[in-house]
């Protein structure tokens, strides 16, 4: 089946064709064509959020998936992180959650929150 | 009363970068003041990522591209004051501030960088018909709550404007379990980058309504339900196409104002972004007085209000130490046709470097256009353009030596391309 994307590599936003043998149409230049491919293919996202923290000057600590993760997992991504509780102290780059929802992604924390 | 050789008055991305190029110039005696209880400003509640590509050469999210020019404050041992609220600026560069320890203080600076970021337009700007219940807050309100006090706003939300703001949080909000109803947006585009709208609208089947906005909002004590309607060219709701959508909360995303009221008391022109006007080395036309950032002109990028400020604290330090020297000529920079503003709106040629930047964005979406720069009304360059958009804004350099004469004005318009 034919899926229509719009482009996100550039302002121009390309209203691109992908059929099912990965061929991308209306794409302007080969960025478009390898987005298009990859969005059809195998659409990834990084994941934002920020889960409950205690003994920290916040209620709330950012966090990231460290790599982008499937589309398709982002909901079960965010059941995980919503039922996560920290605890201060914590800095970036802290694994959160360890390979969340068997995607071999770890969320890690995004800011340093000191013990209070 | 006591001195500074530099106040610097916000402590976000552009007060931070500034002070850091200022101390790297050689100025030790300076001074933050933030009023927040955390240095970073906006960018600790932007918990999203696609900071620091230009910057830092990698994809990071608000709090961390924070966090990095907090650690180049923190090893230069730069001075800075939280919860400090500055009340006054005069023309002769008296800050007044307070906090809960000192009181009100006095400062006399040698130069100051204003940095104080910009504000959301609210409800009462836009002057709604209807009710007024609780329930309506703006975009970076609603991210405030939820991204650092853990608060969702409503389990139904609606979203007036489709700038980038609005657009994350329609995301956000349905990540935390709330229902986005929609996004209506007044202009016939929409007003955010196209990675927005794909990532946070089409990923998750939110539908824009564009050349809509509300009409009408309805509720008791809260909010109940809004009302959209379709707009004439003239942005007037059309009668008969009313939409009714059941909602809690509705969340406004109508745009950013720069926080200039300080530099507006104390005498400084105005330019067109509704931020001060300044020159090439982000000068206010108070000596030396400079502003950066978004309480100059509303970025869209982080990394650019970053490189921006470096740039006003090199040209703070330089003045400190006597180094920036004002002629008494200079060239005027006008926005023409299709151009909402131009950064900067002056040029002093002979304190100017050899690559002159020009910022600024165009009033509506345009496609196969020229940018024209005229110097008294001679064109001096061209550049085409097969795609611009209001949402981002552009960035231009000219040499200087295109300019022969000292004097005059340039203005830089928009041309449709013939076909």
């Amino acid at each position: 089946m034919e899926r229509e994307l719009i482009c996100i590599c550039c302002p121009r936003g390309c209203h691109l064709k992908v059929d099912e043998n990965l061929n991308v149409t209306g794409n302007f230049c080969p960025r478009g064509a390898a987005y298009g491919k990859q969005e059809v293919s195998n659409p990834t996202r990084v994941v934002t959020s920020s889960v409950r923290i205690s003994h920290a000057e916040l209620a709330m600590c950012p966090v990231k998936t460290k790599d982008p993760i499937p589309k398709g997992k982002i909901f079960d991504v965010m059941q995980s992180i919503i039922n996560t509780h920290i605890e201060a102290p914590v800095h970036i780059g802290d694994v959160v959650i360890a390979d969340v929802c068997g995607t071999g992604v770890d969320v890690v924390a995004t800011r340093n929150m000191e013990k209070i | 009363m006591k001195t500074k050789d530099l106040v610097i008055i916000g402590g976000g991305s552009a007060g931070m970068a500034a002070a850091v190029a200022a101390y790297d110039k050689g100025i030790r005696d300076i001074l933050i003041l933030e009023r927040n209880e955390f240095l970073g400003g906006i960018l600790n509640q932007c918990i999203h990522n696609g900071f620091g590509l230009t910057l830092f050469k990698e994809e990071l999210t608000g709090p961390e591209f924070a966090s990095r020019l907090i650690e180049q404050i923190k090893e230069r041992k730069i001075e800075y004051k939280l919860h400090t609220y500055v009340t006054n600026i005069s023309h002769d560069k008296v800050v007044t501030y307070s906090n809960a320890k000192e009181g009100v203080v006095e400062l006399q600076a040698k130069a100051i960088v204003m940095a104080a970021g910009c504000y959301e337009r609210n409800a009462g700007a836009i002057g709604i018909p209807g009710d007024r219940p609780a329930g309506i807050l703006t975009a970076g309100q609603a991210q405030l709550f939820l991204n650092e006090y853990g608060y969702l706003v409503g389990k139904r939300v609606f979203i007036l404007g489709s700038g980038d703001i609005g657009l994350i949080m329609a995301r956000r909000l349905t990540l935390e379990g709330a229902k986005v109803l929609g996004v209506a947006e007044i202009c016939a585009w929409s007003n955010g980058l196209n990675r927005n709208m794909v990532q946070c609208l089409y990923d998750y089947n939110i539908p824009l309504y564009l050349s809509h906005t509300v009409s009408k909002i309805v509720g008791k004590s809260r909010l109940e339900k809004v009302i959209i309607s379709k707009v004439d060219e003239r942005m007037q709701p059309i009668p008969g196409t009313e939409m009714e959508f059941d909602c809690d909360t509705l969340v406004l995303s109508i745009g950013l104002v720069p926080n200039n009221d300080l530099l507006n008391n104390a005498g400084a022109a105005k330019g067109r972004s509704r931020g001060a006007l300044v020159n090439e080395n982000f000068e206010t036309t108070i000596d030396g007085i400079f502003s950066c950032g978004n309480v100059l002109h509303v970025h869209d990028l982080v990394d650019n209000v970053a490189m921006e400020a470096t740039v006003a604290g090199r040209s703070a330090a330089d003045y400190i130490l006597g180094n920036l020297k004002r002629g008494d000529k200079k060239i005027a920079v006008q926005a023409g046709d299709g151009i909402g503003y131009v950064v900067p709106g002056e040029i002093d040629l002979s304190s100017a470097s050899e690559a002159l930047e020009f910022k600024f964005r165009v009033r509506k979406p345009s496609k196969n256009v020229y940018i024209v720069y005229k110097f008294n009304g001679e064109v001096v360059k061209k550049v085409f353009k097969p795609v611009i958009i209001p949402s981002e804004m552009e960035i231009q350099k000219m040499p200087k030596s295109l300019l022969k004469n000292d004097q005059g004005t340039i203005e830089v318009s928009l041309v449709q391309k013939e076909e």
